[in-house]
């Protein structure tokens, strides 16, 4: 398996990208303008890129690359550029109510951070894998799921939220580029598709939310209850 | 044979997809649809016969047909091909004529991803099967075009899609656990997993199910991740309502049942199952109080589908051959009647012109037939004798009394719970004080046939379970669990 016997080398970069992926999130989480999730989106998927590609280097999976100028051609220019179209149709540019403080946002990201941390720990003791790049890979990839929840639970921007839910996806596909290298090249293929007709299906419905309910903020969405 | 039952079974709403967004004209894309659900139905139905037991695999491994995607299947086809005869009568009723020929393309796309996903091989490939579901149903909530149907897509979009991404992180754990046992690159099936279970380390085993459950859980509809479901299913058309809650259920539930399966060949203990009926009864619990203050009649309808996929959860949870035969046969009963529940509503709301409980009364003096027909799918679906989802309850109750007595206990005064908050709204509907105006419309033999077509097989499988059944289900129990006793 590629993670136990890494070079040291390999293994910081592995390690450099991963930590950067997880400060972008964090951008995400302290910042209250829909233009900076935005570019800090497209600059995690960068990084995920530039991490598929040195995983295929090192761990000898030409497959990667092709994966790798993918999710640079698909995460990283074609999706922005979608919500950029969708974010240029609305004319909101930022969260107006917050449900939480950007700054307290930060501190209960940090806590989940530890708590993804322990839960890593655990499950590389397992394998004795502690002292590997394992218990990074899975570190970063559940806080990226568990801030990525937080965003969709304290945002109500309908970007915000669509936003959050590829931070979610990009968590998954960068864990699984780390401890799943293998994995096979037409799941992968399919998963960034299918993330193309999700981020298309957001598009129409955002469009249908201003043209019908006359706002994106989910926050007004409270009529059904009960 | 089968090969080209399961071509037919995929390719008749395809091409019926592509012809309606070609053709646009409404009367004919209600053809299309209604000819496709119609050769899906005649190939589903004998599928559970033809496979004898095996597993059969085509297209180079990646479609599946065992016992248990063939009876997911013949549910689904059942669902689709009701809700397409009653789409034809009840979408005239909404006069969107220029825009009918997206429902159809939609509504067809919609049967092809539940039809498929049951058959999908390949772990991820299934994920993306139901996530394709999510995607193409969203739109058709949204299909009316009214604040409170954006509202209900936007959730059901957005927690889905939430939901769902925890099953894919699942799903990634369980290859990293298979990676220890088949080396860094295998094709990741059903079947191989299962195999390579017994060597996975426990721990991330239990991990990566419990991510599975709650992804594939939301998409289920077991509470707490219910929250989408009474939106989505009260503010679609009523066709899609049916579809939504007796196909697309059923269809996410074969993800859970088939990594149950994998955990139990691992032999890692009681802890899945005990999770699985946990969100069983926190399901009906969930059911049972909002149907008791419940004023939306579609959103009744929508709880009891919540309560009813807490039934089947129980009885997978439950687990032996009693358990997941009456999980199963429970699938079934309950994609006929609430089909017909949601059919009857449907008919109920157009002719009163309300979704609320409180605007229609007197239903049986104004629909002597539609309405008495309703009213025995209410008795029905609450779970009283001598329909089909009696037999199939009781079975399941019998399965757990000897591990979970107290999930037994609780399930029983629950349902008694839900038997009386559901009939009391039937009262009021049928013999309450008058207070708005009288109904409008009669309802069309479009509308009024499907539901006889549910109902007398429902009460027939009440009254006759017959052996083959029986036979053929308790072979799938056998496949799914075979250190169960």
């Amino acid at each position: 398996m590629l993670i136990q016997n890494l070079d040291p080398l390999a293994s910081s970069l592995f390690s450099l990208l991963a930590i950067a992926s997880l400060l972008l999130s964090f951008v995400m989480l302290g910042s209250r303008w829909l233009k900076n999730y935005l570019y800090a989106f497209a600059a995690e998927s960068w990084a995920i890129a530039a991490l598929s590609a040195i995983i295929g280097f090192y761990g000898g999976y030409p497959e990667l690359y092709l994966i790798a100028i993918l999710t640079l051609l698909f995460r990283g220019l074609l999706l922005p550029y979608l919500i950029w179209r969708i974010i240029r149709r609305l004319d909101v540019d930022r969260e107006i109510h917050e449900i939480l403080q950007p700054s307290s946002g930060l501190v209960i990201g940090a806590l989940f951070v530890m708590f993804a941390l322990a839960v890593s720990y655990r499950i590389s003791a397992e394998f004795h894998l502690e002292l590997t790049v394992a218990v990074l890979a899975l570190t970063v990839m559940l806080s990226m799921k568990l801030i990525g929840f937080l965003m969709l639970a304290v945002r109500h921007e309908a970007i915000s939220q669509i936003l959050g839910l590829l931070v979610l996806e990009n968590g998954i596909f960068l864990g699984s580029q780390i401890l799943v290298p293998g994995m096979p090249l037409l799941i992968e293929l399919v998963i960034l598709f299918d993330l193309l007709i999700v981020v298309a299906c957001f598009g129409v419905l955002v469009r249908y939310l201003l043209a019908l309910v006359g706002t994106t903020s989910t926050l007004q969405l409270k009529r059904l209850v009960g | 044979m089968v090969g080209g039952l399961l071509l037919a079974l995929a390719g008749a709403p395809l091409a019926a997809l592509v012809l309606c967004l070609i053709v646009r004209r409404p009367r004919v894309c209600e053809g299309l649809n209604l000819a496709a659900s119609t050769i899906c139905f005649a190939a589903a139905l004998p599928l559970p016969f033809l496979i004898d037991g095996q597993e059969r695999l085509f297209w180079g491994g990646y479609v599946i047909l065992d016992r248990l995607s063939a009876w997911v299947i013949l549910c689904t086809a059942i669902v689709y091909v009701l809700a397409s005869i009653y789409a034809v009568g009840y979408m005239r009723l909404l006069e969107q004529e220029d825009r009918l020929f997206q429902f159809y393309a939609l509504f067809a796309g919609f049967g092809l991803t539940t039809l498929v996903g049951p058959l999908m091989n390949s772990v991820g490939i299934y994920w993306i099967a139901i996530e394709l579901t999510t995607l193409v149903s969203t739109f058709l909530v949204a299909f009316e075009r009214e604040p409170e149907s954006m509202e209900a897509a936007w959730k059901y979009i957005m927690v889905v899609s939430a939901g769902i991404s925890l099953a894919l992180l699942g799903t990634v754990l369980f290859y990293w656990c298979g990676s220890f046992v088949l080396g860094p690159t295998y094709q990741m099936t059903w079947s191989v997993l299962r195999e390579a279970a017994p060597g996975m380390n426990p721990v991330l085993l239990t991990l990566a199910f419990l991510l599975v459950l709650v992804g594939y859980g939301t998409k289920v509809g077991l509470a707490p991740m219910h929250t989408w479901l009474p939106d989505a299913h009260s503010e679609g058309p009523a066709p899609v309502s049916a579809m939504l809650s007796g196909a697309l259920l059923n269809t996410a539930m074969v993800g859970i049942v088939r990594f149950l399966a994998v955990t139990r060949a691992a032999g890692i203990g009681a802890v899945p199952e005990a999770v699985l009926v946990a969100f069983g009864i926190a399901s009906l619990l969930v059911g049972a109080l909002f149907i008791v203050r419940q004023r939306g009649i579609k959103r009744l309808m929508a709880y009891s589908s919540i309560e009813h996929m807490g039934v089947v959860a129980l009885g997978f949870g439950f687990g032996g051959v009693l358990g997941v035969v009456g999980a199963l046969y429970h699938m079934l009963n309950h994609s006929l009647n609430k089909s017909l529940m949601f059919f009857g509503a449907g008919n109920m709301m157009r002719a009163y012109g309300t979704k609320d409980i409180s605007g229609i009364r007197h239903v049986a003096s104004h629909f002597p037939s539609a309405g008495a027909l309703w009213l025995a799918g209410a008795i029905a679906i609450t779970g009283a004798p001598p329909f089909g989802l009696f037999l199939s309850e009781f079975t399941i109750m019998r399965a757990g009394l000897a591990s979970f007595s107290w999930a037994v206990y609780a399930m029983a005064v629950l349902l008694i719970v839900i038997f009386i908050g559901f009939m009391n709204h039937f009262r009021s509907m049928y013999y309450g004080e008058a207070s708005g105006s009288a109904p409008a419309a009669h309802v069309s033999a479009w509308c009024a046939v499907p539901m006889w077509l549910a109902l007398v097989p429902l009460f027939v499988l009440g009254v006759w379970w017959p052996g083959s059944v029986w036979a053929y289900l308790a072979s799938t129990a056998q496949s799914l669990a075979p250190v169960a006793p």
